[in-house]
């Protein structure tokens, strides 16, 4: 009983906070499309980590290749 | 503009990123002191008064935490996609203080800001400032794990480099996080932090003054501000006389670039600015010793044998040798992995002894060591920062001398200087960032690995787009930023609530 107290005045204090938020509304929509922009259109469209996909067997093969031949 | 090297842009895009993401750390950092410090004074002298106080920074800290939070994210995406052979070369250095950074700090920083913002009235008192200074602990912590890395990529400790995996493993954690380079570039960045929310709150505060408006908020705020801010800028002299020995230490390079010293030797002067030197004083900047020895950048080329200490330093072409040897060997080792044991332990012998010059396999000239260009930038990068820092100084030190004496109002030049001295406090947290990570170049980790092998094989075309969408963005989220708060600096402090 007293940890489902607990839980319910921490729910109730975030539910109250976001409610009464003024300049938060604000903040919280700039922030939500900050992260959109990141993880959505920057990550998946502009970012592609050039060793995605790949074990870690085949990263630090290709990293030693990439290593040895820069040596040229 | 599409035929500038993949290198050069490739370095222009996490410069850019970097030093967008550094106009909102510091005052984040800066802001929590102020609202904690002033918090800490309304629980103990229970006077609304500061509570007020600390409730306007604290709007003014969350709306620039809004804006900055997650633009760091896009250097790590950099990191995989620009610099991959970086990132999987320092693998799991990286790994474990991002990593901690990560789950620690930021959970830290979440929780605790939830009870800040939401807590006023509902949390205890000691409670709500005890979650206000752990908001700051929290964003200083995570600053800690970030410098760290940086620290490692000036100055490599702690680690060996596993052949096999190709990855530098960390063999003694306590070196890469606790020796004095990270120590220093912690305590030193994290000031000019608090250095740069003394500034700022000074400059709003003033605005008020000259406003004639919230006259009492602003002179207690100016107060507790020029206070802090001066201690700050006392600890950074002192954090960057540290920093400035580490750096003669394990960067000399870097050391003869910011001073554009071409030859050392014993008793060198100090150059504030082309034409006026100051006897003796670089020696004693970089070794404590007036008659310590200083080299320039011809000997550090040539090689160099310390006249005190009776040192011999290789030469660039010698370096060079070694770093040929280093690599051709980790290439051997590669060839023979699984089909002849013993020339791969031979090749691994080999590679373990000239491993410290592994990097200089990849100088093809050594004058790529000492780009013109990194001179003077450096050069002047470091004048910039220290000349900012004293003139700032100077402004906290005449507003307490005039705040002592109730007469801020009547000295207008003085509150439009204090004003108009915002921006150059992060002109100098810039200048800072120049002098460390341009003083460094060619070296993405210094001696192990230059830009040119760190860089991933992808087309210069699509850095070149997604430099100007960061741009676009950021330049957005800073006008979105300065725009928001500006709305809340000309409402002002709100009214008080009535406290519980």
């Amino acid at each position: 009983m007293k940890v489902i107290h607990i839980l319910t005045s921490v729910w109730r204090f975030y539910r109250d906070g976001f409610r009464n938020m003024t300049w938060g509304r604000t903040l919280w929509l700039v922030i939500m499309i900050k992260l959109f922009i990141i993880f959505v259109v920057l990550r998946l469209f502009f970012f592609h980590p050039a060793l995605s996909g790949m074990s870690d067997k085949e990263k630090q093969n290709k990293v030693g290749e990439n290593l040895i031949e820069k040596i040229k | 503009m599409l035929d500038t090297s993949l290198i050069d842009w490739s370095r222009a895009q996490f410069a850019l990123t970097a030093c967008y993401h550094w106009l909102f750390v510091p005052l984040t950092l800066g802001l929590a002191v102020i609202m904690g410090t002033m918090e800490t004074l309304y629980v103990i002298k229970k006077d609304d008064f500061w509570k007020r106080a600390a409730r306007f920074w604290m709007k003014l800290f969350g709306i620039n935490f809004a804006i900055g939070v997650a633009t760091g994210i896009i250097l790590e995406f950099e990191f995989g996609t620009n610099w991959s052979n970086y990132s999987w070369f320092v693998g799991d250095i990286f790994g474990a203080p991002l990593a901690i950074e990560g789950i620690l700090a930021f959970f830290m920083e979440a929780t605790f800001i939830a009870v800040m913002f939401f807590g006023w009235n509902k949390v205890s008192k000691s409670f709500h400032l005890t979650s206000t200074w752990l908001t700051g602990i929290g964003a200083t912590l995570s600053a800690w794990w970030i410098l760290v890395a940086n620290a490692w990529m000036q100055h490599p400790v702690g680690m060996a480099f596993n052949p096999v995996t190709v990855r530098n493993e960390m063999t003694d954690f306590s070196a890469v996080a606790f020796s004095a380079a990270p120590a220093m570039k912690f305590l030193h960045t994290v000031s000019s932090g608090w250095l740069t929310g003394c500034v700022f709150v000074i400059g709003v505060s003033c605005w008020f003054l000259l406003k004639r408006r919230e006259q009492p908020m602003a002179k207690a705020s100016i107060k507790v501000a020029a206070i802090i801010g001066l201690f700050s800028a006392l600890f950074i002299m002192f954090t960057g006389d540290q920093s400035g020995l580490q750096m003669a230490k394990n960067q000399p390079m870097k050391l003869a670039s910011a001073e554009g010293l071409m030859d050392g030797g014993k008793n060198m002067p100090f150059s504030v600015v082309p034409g006026i030197k100051i006897p003796g004083m670089l020696s004693v900047l970089a070794t404590h010793d007036i008659n310590g020895y200083v080299p320039g950048i011809n000997d550090l080329i040539n090689g160099y044998t310390d006249p005190i200490t009776g040192e011999k330093h290789l030469s660039a072409d010698q370096k060079m040798v070694k770093g040929r040897l280093a690599l051709n060997a980790f290439r051997d080792f590669k060839k023979y992995e699984k089909t002849d044991q013993a020339k791969k332990d031979s090749a691994q012998l080999v590679l373990n002894k000239n491993m410290k010059y592994f990097g200089y396999g990849y100088i093809k000239d050594k004058h790529e060591l000492m780009p013109k260009s990194k001179i003077v930038l450096v050069y002047w990068a470091f004048r910039f920062m220290v000349g900012i820092g004293v003139f700032l100084s100077l402004v906290m030190v005449l507003m307490l001398w005039f705040g002592r004496k109730d007469k801020l109002e009547n000295n207008r030049w003085l509150l439009y200087t204090a004003l108009y001295s915002i921006p150059l406090v992060w002109i100098a947290g810039q200048c800072g960032w120049i002098l460390t990570e341009v003083g460094r170049q060619p070296w993405a980790i210094q001696d192990l690995l230059p830009l040119s092998a760190a860089v991933s094989g992808v087309e210069s075309s699509s850095v070149v787009i997604t430099f100007f969408l960061f741009l676009l963005l950021f330049t957005a989220l800073l006008v979105a930023e300065l725009t928001i708060l500006l709305k809340a600096i000309r409402k002002g402090p709100e009214p008080i609530v009535e406290s519980k």
